[in-house]
């Protein structure tokens, strides 16, 4: 075991796997650059060929991933910043969602699209998306959102081997938090969530960096008797629903905590699943700690005010003791 | 003028006979309520497609637009089956799944049809870039249309591929409208490929109804991008016989006259006929062509007509490419 950082991590998963495997390589804007300092070593290691910058083209980058793909190759696309997805969605959407499904089963599109979040960090609406709940209604497309070091990378190296396109979501505000990964090769299969902390009374379900929030609740609801189990949801879709139902149907209680907007969101679509199959488990209420349906100013204690935060959760957890 | 012997003269006429024959039955099967769904013919086009295909290797790959049953045929497909998907069976091409809009054969290098205008200049780029990065001396062509040289991915695709130097060729056919619309009112320039100069990569218009033409433009960009030479454009002139879609639409945007002056006087199919005769063909030898290509399409129908539709659980296939863990 060693212990790493986040972004250690997932320079870890993209470098082993181009070693591993020829067909892999990544590109994106100023990737050989090094500018977010998630592909330290690489150009050095594998040149401007594999680690490749684009033109600030994100149709036209995204789409040569998917067209890269369908004859074999398996492209890691790195996003810069998930919303600069937007400007390719039509190629997220239309060619690398249905590609295999319109052709009946002819096309592979083993393509993974690194789509990292920042908010929380004042850089207003455009730049402070976390849209994975916009891809969510999206059949064809893996999307994940690894939340600890270990799971970067082990779900990195799952994704970049999956014959899917696979979109992962990367909380920055966990790049810079350290865990163990194991020193031999790590896989982590896409589609199960974890159970971080186990309790008895209020399950919160967390998604992307909202773990850091839900770990931090559950410790202080303890001394005041309030036994929280904290699941870390990890994969979006496929959404591992059983392992959520089975912890409600100990607890009795629900909070999910989504760091993006309510309407239609993840937290969204937990609350109906288990309204619609785990109704009877229930206590109370199920709660949503979420980013209301508002955009993300920039002034800082604006955007402060809106995000979920460890008060927040430990609020409504406590009201739903009551 | 480069030479061309007569085994690949008739294989043209033969792949143009078959994108005619299957469009005009597609169109009666249309009509007659057997087929369904948003239908855009390839009739008129057949030159131009082609000219192009027949550039190709079968290894080569394509990819086709909205307006593509003409396109899998060009590039060698069987007709039984690309049928058989216009009629939503089991047996057609993408089992059911993706009908007149996107036919697709990757058996030989069709990477499918895409129903989104523009979409498919990505995908071909990002093609070639895997061919260049693997060392292959394959070739990616793009078809796509006037309405597409205003997509943003059009720009995109063009400055990727020049930058990168990709063994791509774009190929605009040049149709005269986007939808309804008119490329006089929609693109800024009256040759496409004059936009060409803005890449740094050679362009050049050609007669699209003349599938010599077309064929000796393609090859010489399809040999610049083997050579490692980079991309090329070409934009075929040419014009689509039929409306927009089949039966659905107003033809008001069009003259009838500008009609009929196109099919009477710039049909492909006659064009090339006369340049077979002075070439030394007879007539009965075309004619053979055709009546061959007649049956096959026979036995297309015959083939759709006898296929099974997919089963309801089929709906639920392909979603992915191998079985997705449990959603729970």
């Amino acid at each position: 075991m060693r212990t790493v950082t986040y972004i250690q991590a997932v320079t870890e998963a993209m470098t082993e796997e181009m070693e591993r495997d020829e067909s892999v390589f990544i590109m994106g804007e100023d990737v050989a650059w090094n500018m977010m300092g998630d592909c330290t070593g690489m150009v050095e290691k594998f040149g401007t060929e594999r680690v490749r910058n684009t033109p600030i083209s994100e149709a036209g980058f995204v789409g040569a991933g998917a067209g890269a793909a369908m004859v074999g190759m398996r492209p890691i696309v790195h996003m810069l910043i998930a919303p600069f997805m937007y400007v390719a969605f039509d190629q997220i959407v239309s060619i690398i969602s249905k590609s295999t499904y319109t052709y009946g089963g002819q096309a592979r599109l083993p393509i993974t699209l690194r789509a990292p979040m920042m908010y929380g960090v004042s850089n207003a609406a455009q730049h402070s998306d976390r849209p994975y709940a916009t891809l969510m209604t999206i059949p064809g497309l893996k999307l994940i959102a690894p939340a600890t070091p270990h799971d970067a990378k082990g779900m990195l190296k799952a994704a970049i081997r999956d014959d899917n396109p696979v979109i992962t979501f990367e909380d920055r505000s966990l790049w810079g938090q350290s865990g163990e990964v194991p020193d031999d090769d790590l896989i982590v299969p896409l589609g199960q969530a974890a159970v971080r902390r186990e309790g008895t009374d209020v399950t919160v379900v967390t998604v992307a960096g909202a773990i850091t929030l839900g770990l931090a609740a559950a410790e202080q609801l303890a001394p005041e008797g309030i036994s929280v189990e904290v699941i870390d949801l990890r994969s979006i879709v496929p959404m591992d629903t059983d392992t959520i139902l089975e912890s409600v149907d100990k607890t009795g209680r629900l909070l999910i905590a989504d760091p993006a907007h309510e309407m239609g969101s993840v937290a969204s679509e937990i609350s109906a699943v288990v309204a619609q199959h785990g109704f009877w488990s229930l206590q109370a209420p199920i709660a949503r700690v979420t980013t209301p349906h508002c955009h993300i100013p920039f002034n800082a204690d604006l955007e402060k005010q809106l995000l979920p935060n460890v008060d927040k959760i430990v609020t409504e957890a406590r009201a739903l003791m009551e | 003028m480069i030479t061309i012997d007569d085994g690949v003269l008739r294989e043209m006429y033969r792949r143009m006979s078959r994108i005619r024959r299957f469009e005009d039955t597609t169109k009666e099967l249309l009509l007659a309520g057997e087929l369904y769904g948003a239908f855009h013919t390839s009739t008129g086009q057949e030159a131009s497609i082609v000219g192009s295909c027949m550039a190709l290797r079968i290894d080569d790959s394509m990819v086709g637009t909205h307006r593509s049953h003409g396109h899998p045929i060009g590039k060698g497909a069987q007709l039984d089956r690309l049928l058989a998907e216009l009629m939503g069976k089991e047996t057609g091409v993408n089992q059911g799944k993706g009908g007149s809009m996107h036919l697709s054969d990757f058996s030989i290098g069709s990477l499918g049809e895409t129903s989104i205008v523009g979409s498919g200049l990505p995908v071909s780029t990002g093609a070639a870039l895997a061919y260049k990065m693997r060392g292959e001396d394959k070739v990616s062509l793009c078809f796509f249309g006037d309405g597409a040289s205003s997509q943003g991915t059009f720009h995109e695709s063009l400055n990727i591929a020049s930058i990168w130097q990709l063994p791509v060729v774009y190929v605009c056919e040049n149709n005269g409208y986007g939808e309804l619309t008119s490329a006089k009112d929609a693109v800024s320039v009256e040759d496409i490929s004059v936009r060409a100069i803005g890449y740094d990569m050679p362009g050049v218009t050609v007669d699209g109804q003349d599938v010599l033409a077309v064929y000796e433009a393609v090859s010489e960009a399809v040999e610049r991008a083997r050579s490692g030479g980079g991309p090329s454009l070409v934009e075929t002139k040419t014009y689509r016989f039929e409306n927009h879609a089949v039966g659905r639409l107003p033809e008001h945007y069009r003259s009838a006259e500008e009609v009929e002056y196109w099919r009477t006087q710039r049909d492909p199919m006659v064009l090339f006929r006369q340049v077979l005769i002075e070439r030394g063909f007879d007539e009965q030898q075309i004619d053979d062509l055709d009546a061959a290509v007649s049956e096959e399409i026979v036995a297309a129908i015959e083939f759709a007509r006898q296929s099974p539709s997919p089963p309801p659980e089929a709906a639920f296939t392909h979603l992915f490419a191998d079985p997705a863990p449990s959603a729970g």
